[in-house]
């Protein structure tokens, strides 16, 4: 097992290294001279070429990767183009509600997922089960921007239940759930559906092994069946869509935060896209892969320990 | 011998003709997968009449007839706010979705398709192609695609070459993992003896037989590239104005939320539902194509 956390780990250190050569050598060929964007419209070229030297952009470029490299081993993102705010500054700040709001939303998929799952495969062919696994491809088909600005139209304008927008409060204080309802369903809910989907096929597929018919077979109480012989092995398969899942939520946060006006990585992303701030594209493009790369490494370590039959030699 | 040919090509044509037969009577037992396939043969149907079916065209404004709400006299879907017929938007919205749909699909399929088959092939080409398309699986799919547009700049077509290359690692992947067990199987190895060169074995003996889990997989990767495209036209990413792309009119519409709601619930619903029916016949393909379904069951 530490072998295999071991070599994980290595593979995730050099695919991070791989990551941050592809966002750079993206931003370094796109179109657009960072110099005469930080210049604005009034710089001469001399300006511009004064620019290009403080910044080291008339470098090789390996040797500015090199640079940027080095910059990241000690934590350092760079400067914005636009702002001249610090990524580090700019990211640190927003980071915490991209993670509530990502955190929040898995959580809404998990309790969703799950109870729908199981509900499901233990009514299989009731109208029960017909409803959860349409509502479960409904759910993957409804687009989340979509569902969002829905939510905010029967929640925030019509029934005045929930705020429209922005996250200011902290999580854990009953402003900041209310806050965080809305988008955390909105994120949630395209997951719930996937783990609903995989929470029922595996249910149905251990309820019907022998060691649950020996069970029933010896008395043993339904829930107890249910809950503790059906759950522990059908669980399996779904913690792996659970954690798959996390990842993809980092990246549906973009949406959702833009949405819901939240003042998150994601948010911060489009506007640098839009603004062709290189500097803050790299650093938030950076962040969302890497905590991708190191969720996914994680889920498969926690897989390999419930599931002592897999081997990843 | 000539006559052994043509019997050849009969059996050939009974079998490939009783195969599509047999998947087609499997699709048609599942009620969704049915529902799925008329959703998307009206779509289909919408894009290629477009200017019969509407009596707008999509970007004529009319300023006096705005906001117009649904069920209004000659705007039977209401109108914009510059008093843009909704109908013909949606109708026109239909052909770019499954335009921008197809066009991403057959691309990143292109791609996955290739470096799959040389994966699965070669064992020398396997490691770095492998891990090229983990380098790429390392990035959530719209983040791949945004870094893609950030390079290329905001429009629709850059949207299609960005889904494209998101498609491609999992097209890789998939069609590797199938080569590698297609090319044990027998009548490989027999046309290898045969003296058949790399180039014919792979697209002329593996391909055709490798076509069941890259059939599902473009069916459910219209789902998601039609779903992504509107996602980056609601981000200002894809589509630009006037474009009556459903993600870039569903943005456009959340301003007027309070006075013409319809202006965003109904390309959602458009979108909703073209997505649904390719994900319910892509379902449906997958159990369809699944040697191990019982028809009688």
């Amino acid at each position: 097992m530490i072998n295999l956390i071991v070599s994980r780990i290595v593979q995730m250190f050099f695919l991070l290294i791989g990551i941050s050569f592809i966002v750079f050598m993206s931003m370094h060929f796109a179109p657009g001279d960072p110099a005469k964007i930080i210049g604005g419209p009034t710089a001469t070229e001399s300006d511009i070429s004064s620019i290009r030297a403080n910044l080291g952009l008339d470098r090789p470029v390996l040797v500015q990767y090199k640079d940027y490299l080095v910059g990241l081993f000690q934590g350092d993102l760079g400067y914005s183009y636009q702002s001249n705010q610090s990524v580090n500054e700019a990211i640190a700040t927003r980071f915490p509600n991209t993670l509530n709001l990502a955190v929040a939303s898995i959580i809404v998929a998990i309790v969703i997922g799950v109870f729908a799952g199981i509900i499901s495969a233990l009514k299989q062919n009731s109208w029960m089960d017909v409803f959860t696994t349409t509502g479960a491809l409904a759910g993957i088909s409804i687009p989340n921007f979509w569902l969002g600005t829905i939510l905010i139209l029967i929640f925030a304008v019509n029934l005045n239940w929930l705020p429209a927008g922005g996250l200011s409060a902290p999580f854990w204080t009953v402003q900041g759930m209310k806050e965080l309802a809305l988008p955390a369903i909105t994120l949630g809910t395209g997951s719930a559906a996937l783990i609903a989907r995989m929470t029922r096929s595996s249910m149905l597929e251990v309820i019907r092994s022998d060691y649950v018919r020996t069970a029933r077979a010896k008395g043993v109480k339904e829930k107890v069946v249910v809950f503790v012989h059906c759950m522990r092995n059908a669980m399996i398969p779904v913690i792996t869509v659970i954690g798959m899942n996390f990842g993809f939520l980092l990246g549906g946060t973009i949406i959702v935060e833009q949405v819901f006006a939240i003042n998150g990585v994601g948010r911060l992303m489009i506007d640098a896209i839009a603004d062709r701030d290189f500097p803050m594209v790299q650093g938030s493009v950076l962040l969302v892969a890497s905590l991708f790369v190191i969720v996914n490494l994680v889920v498969d370590i926690i897989y390999a320990f419930i599931d002592p039959r897999i081997s990843y030699d | 011998m000539s006559s052994q040919t043509v019997t050849g090509q009969k059996v050939g044509k009974v079998e490939k003709d009783s195969f599509f037969l047999d998947i087609m009577k499997r699709i048609l037992k599942n009620k969704l997968a049915v529902v799925g396939l008329v959703i998307i043969a009206i779509q289909v149907l919408l894009a290629l009449f477009a200017p019969i079916i509407t009596t707008y065209a999509p970007d004529t404004q009319n300023l006096g007839a705005r906001e117009l709400p649904i069920g209004s006299e000659g705007h039977w879907l209401g109108t914009d706010n510059h008093g843009r017929d909704m109908w013909s938007r949606i109708v026109y919205g239909a052909r770019i979705s499954i335009l921008v749909g197809l066009g991403s699909v057959a691309l990143g399929l292109v791609g996955g398709v290739v470096l799959g088959l040389l994966s699965g092939y070669y064992r020398r080409l396997d490691g770095i192609i492998m891990r090229l398309m983990d380098l790429l699986f390392a990035f959530p799919g719209i983040l791949l695609a945004m870094l893609i547009i950030a390079i290329l700049g905001t429009s629709l077509v850059n949207v299609v070459i960005a889904i494209s290359i998101w498609s491609i690692p999992n097209c890789a992947r998939i069609v590797r993992g199938s080569v590698l067990s297609a090319k044990k199987e027998e009548y490989i190895l027999a046309q290898r003896s045969l003296g058949s060169n790399d180039r014919r074995i792979m697209f002329k003996h593996i391909l055709p037989n490798i076509t069941a889990p890259i059939i599902v997989f473009s069916t459910m990767r219209m789902a998601t590239a039609i779903l992504s495209t509107s996602a980056l036209s609601y981000l200002g990413l894809g589509a630009q104005p006037p474009t009556p792309e459903w993600g870039a009119m569903i943005a456009a519409g959340q301003d007027y939320m309070w006075t013409a709601p319809h202006m965003t619930i109904v390309p959602g619903i458009a979108i909703m539902l073209v997505v649904f029916a390719f994900n319910v016949v892509g379902d449906g393909l997958r159990d369809a194509l699944d040697p191990n379904m019982d028809l009688n069951n």
